[in-house]
């Protein structure tokens, strides 16, 4: 560790903050009037609610709506709400609050363990989006690096041209689309998966991990056709870079076996680009992950995120903006670093 | 730091050659060195550019697929009406079609095309009707009986299917003064049968907006028409049922199958006033096969959609793209040509763009601040304008150590006329390459706000359309029709620009031989 490498950790970290925080106040102020509204609306809810429970005997209708007012105008006085939502005091609040997805409760969901607060819905939302999503980032690794290096020992073969259009392609292709037609493919047509990939089970069954995994694999499926063409194709470019530096001529010149240098030196050497490049695309590629489980009905962020949209549940929304936000920059964060650890031009300082 | 090049995948123009490329000979080093020179090169000698484009081949495939799109583009503003895209979101535009027709070819492909007959709509008026189609058409007659005007409205269908129609409707129009018309329908079969269907005076209708104007719609299923069938029941040798007119009337007399040939169906209005005039009238023979492209549940016509999609894309992908990408470039000059505290804290400003989070900041912001093409536009502009600014500043910094910048530095240019004159003209071949590439970007993001319900409702896209099919679950139902199209036409348009742009840029950029 040199004082360049420590620097650039600092940078970054900071940066991370930065984008956080501002995405943070983006967000508040957006949303800010909106929750609001949403805040007094459950309040004045819950105060005629209790007052039918309470059974108090009121002379007319005017003095009945007078008491609400005044209990209304209370509990808003409690909350803190009298202030508007971008006054200081509240606004921190509010920014601490979803920090720590206090964020109060949903209208309209409940999680699996019957709690309607949004943090538990979240939390147990995230989870299965990272199974998902981290399933298919191994897959799409493995696979496109694997292929990736073959090719590179190939180069300008039929197969190797062939990956470039594939690649192409797929990048064109919008995944969630594609999810649709395998879904036509395989639930409609031939009937060898579910077409919606909420498990059936109850989240408490002891095979409910493995209905998981089944319905997994059509959403799995999807995402590793359209995303391992791409992989290979840089590494291709990069392992094939590689290959025609001296010192792995010099090897096949010794007369070390192909495989061995393909695959254990020259992809040694091709790593820190490879990660980074990889990691990068795939932190792109969140946004499709969404997608994809909102096509297939996956029962993870993505799909929460469509539903709240669609009944206007800002909480969750709120919610989910935040911790999405931070698993991305969590995972940007990190490959950063790798590169960073691996770049010697950044522990120079530049 | 170079650090971000997954956004180049495919675009290898300067960031990341330093990673990816290692120069395998003398020649290819000094190119690399002199990339901006090449492209001088190249703009000076335009007509071998385009000499060298077309001998590649996925360039042309790039530029034909692009003459698709601009050719559909063409059509839907002088082939089709403009009301089609006005009143997308009307459901009474589009009520004479059929819900969830597949198109007519789909007989074609086995199993997945359903054997139902073709939609059928006849129209009196000669615009937007299937009427001059085959055998069939509409013949209109006036005559006058006992001072009375009886305008014949004849439609002549040769029936050929060998199922019959799942419904058959007669809609009107007509101007009317005190006393209202009355309106007859007679049909004429094969075998020369006459059946009188229908009879009854017109009533005030409670959809006419105008109060002259009368609107009606006559179904199959209306109990008049059952009345009268029952009188026609003693020509069939074996039951038939009055409460299926539409089975009755196109069935043989011997046995239970379809009489094939020609039928007419004759509406006649019986005007008491001279100044009652009939405006319009249709037949609609209800079946499950309509158009090129079928239709969706909501009854639109997925052909027309389809077309109106085209202008929509390439305006949301080249706008979006081209303005992006020139803010990208002045910025990334800047901020490479002045150096030092500018070019330190635009990076910074840059770094912080560039770990956004798309998605959800697109949701959060089409959610409050507005779902308009336009808005959707500028949100895209505001996440796509980073990396050409990356590239930009590092060819920037090259460019500027050049001597005629220098020199012209020495005469006193100021740095805007330098930029101007100097830096841009030398980055503009590569922006081309690089505005054609990030065209899908801006497509694919449009088309997946569109799909998870974030676009704008208002007008037919591509995406909108898949919205529309998710929903209705249009994938487990099977309705491949509604579902392959829009997503092809996405795909295709972005392969276009992509083609396009690998060509050119590995035309300036000779270390990226071919895609």
């Amino acid at each position: 560790m040199t004082s360049g490498f420590l620097f650039f950790l600092f940078k970054r970290i900071i940066n991370m903050f930065i984008v956080l925080f501002s995405i943070l106040v983006l967000t508040i102020s957006l949303l800010g009037p909106t929750m609001d509204n949403v805040i007094k609306d459950s309040v004045k809810y819950n105060v005629i609610d209790g007052l039918s429970n309470q059974k108090v005997e009121f002379k007319d209708i005017t003095e009945r709506q007078r008491y609400i007012d005044k209990q209304i105008l209370l509990q808003i006085k409690n909350l803190g709400l009298e202030e508007p939502w971008y006054s200081p005091n509240r606004f921190f609040n509010t920014l601490f609050k979803v920090m720590v997805l206090d964020l109060g409760k949903s209208n309209f969901f409940v999680s699996d363990s019957g709690s309607s607060s949004v943090k538990d819905i979240i939390i147990e939302k995230i989870p299965k989006t990272l199974l998902l999503f981290t399933t298919s980032t191994i897959v799409i690794a493995l696979m496109g690096v694997y292929l990736g290096v073959f090719l590179a020992s190939r180069a300008d073969s039929k197969l190797d041209r062939i990956n470039s259009i594939f690649a192409i392609f797929s990048n064109s292709i919008p995944v969630w689309w594609f999810g649709m037609i395998m879904i036509f493919i395989f639930a409609f047509s031939l009937n060898i998966f579910p077409a919606r990939s909420t498990p059936s089970t109850p989240p408490n069954d002891p095979f409910y991990f493995f209905d998981l995994l089944y319905h997994m694999t059509l959403p799995l499926i999807t995402m590793v056709i359209l995303g391992f063409g791409s992989v290979a194709f840089i590494v291709r470019h990069i392992v094939s870079g590689i290959l025609e530096e001296d010192f792995i001529k010099a090897k096949f010149a010794m007369g070390i076996p192909k495989k061995k240098i393909l695959y254990s030196h020259a992809l040694k050497n091709a790593a820190p680009p490879i990660i980074t490049m990889i990691g990068l695309s795939l932190a792109g590629s969140f946004g499709g992950a969404f997608t994809v489980e909102v096509v297939f009905d996956w029962p993870g962020m993505g799909k929460l995120y469509f539903d709240a949209i669609g009944l206007m549940d800002v909480p969750i929304i709120i919610g989910l903006t935040y911790v999405s936000t931070l698993i991305f920059l969590v995972t940007v964060f990190f490959i950063d670093i790798i590169y960073g650890y691996f770049d010697p031009r950044v522990k120079l300082n530049e | 730091m170079s650090n971000k090049q997954a956004d180049n995948n495919n675009n290898n123009s300067g960031s990341n050659a330093d990673n990816i490329e290692f120069p395998t000979s003398k020649k290819n080093l000094i190119l690399n060195n002199n990339t901006s020179d090449k492209s001088i090169h190249n703009i000076n000698n335009n007509l071998t550019f385009i000499s060298e484009f077309i001998r590649r081949k996925s360039g042309i495939a790039g530029v034909i697929i692009l003459l698709i799109l601009v050719s559909m583009t063409i059509y839907a503003f002088f082939g089709i009406p403009f009301a089609s895209f006005k009143e997308w979101n009307n459901p009474n535009y589009w009520i004479d079609n059929p819900r969830l027709a597949s198109p007519i070819w789909s007989d074609f492909f086995g199993y997945l095309g359903r054997d139902t007959p073709e939609h059928l709509i006849l129209s009196s008026s000669v615009e937007n009707n299937d009427a001059n189609r085959g055998a069939n058409k509409v013949t209109i007659s006036t005559t006058n009986e006992n001072g009375i005007n009886v305008v014949t409205h004849s439609y002549h269908i040769n029936y050929n299917s060998d199922i019959p129609p799942n419904d058959f409707m007669i809609t009107y129009s007509l101007h009317k003064e005190k006393i209202p018309p009355a309106i007859e329908i007679e049909l004429i079969r094969p075998n020369n049968n006459k059946f009188d269907i229908y009879f009854d005076s017109i009533t005030p209708s409670i959809s006419g907006s105008n109060q002259s104007i009368t609107l009606g719609r006559i179904f199959s299923t209306d109990s008049l028409i059952h009345q009268k069938l029952l009188d026609y029941l003693k020509f069939y040798n074996y039951k038939q049922e009055t409460s299926k007119p539409e089975v009755m009337l196109f069935s043989n007399h011997e046995n239970r199958s379809i009489m094939k040939g020609n039928y007419t169906f004759n509406v006649k209005f019986y005007l008491f006033n001279n100044e009652d005039e009939i405006l319009n009238s249709k037949l609609i023979l209800g079946g499950e096969k309509f158009g090129l492209m079928g239709t969706d549940e909501l009854r639109r016509d997925l052909t027309v959609g389809l077309v109106w999609g085209a202008p929509v894309a390439l305006f949301i992908g080249l706008s979006v793209s081209t303005i992006s990408i020139v803010i990208g470039m002045i910025y990334g000059i800047i901020a490479g040509y002045k150096g030092k505290r500018t070019d330190e804290s635009l990076m910074r400003i840059n770094d912080i763009f560039y770990s956004l989070p798309t998605l959800p900041l697109l949701i959060i912001m089409s959610l409050f601040l507005g779902r308009s093409i336009f808005l959707i536009v500028l949100f895209l502009i505001f996440f796509g304008w980073m990396g050409t600014a990356k590239i930009s500043r590092s060819l920037a910094l090259q460019i500027k150590n050049f001597q005629y910048v220098e020199a012209a530095k020495l005469i006193g240019q100021s740095d805007i006329k330098i930029i101007f004159k100097h830096i841009i003209p030398q980055l503009l071949p590569l922006t081309f390459a690089s505005i054609a590439i990030s065209v899908p970007g801006a497509i694919l993001a449009e088309a997946s706000l569109s799909f998870i319900g974030l676009g704008d409702p208002s007008i037919p896209t591509w995406g909108q359309i898949l919205h529309e099919a998710h929903t209705a679950a249009a994938a487990s139902r099977g309705l491949w029709w509604w579902l392959i199209p829009p997503g092809m036409l996405i795909a295709l348009t972005g392969l276009a620009f992509v083609l396009i742009g690998n060509t050119i840029d590995s035309l300036l950029n000779p270390k990226m031989k071919r895609m």
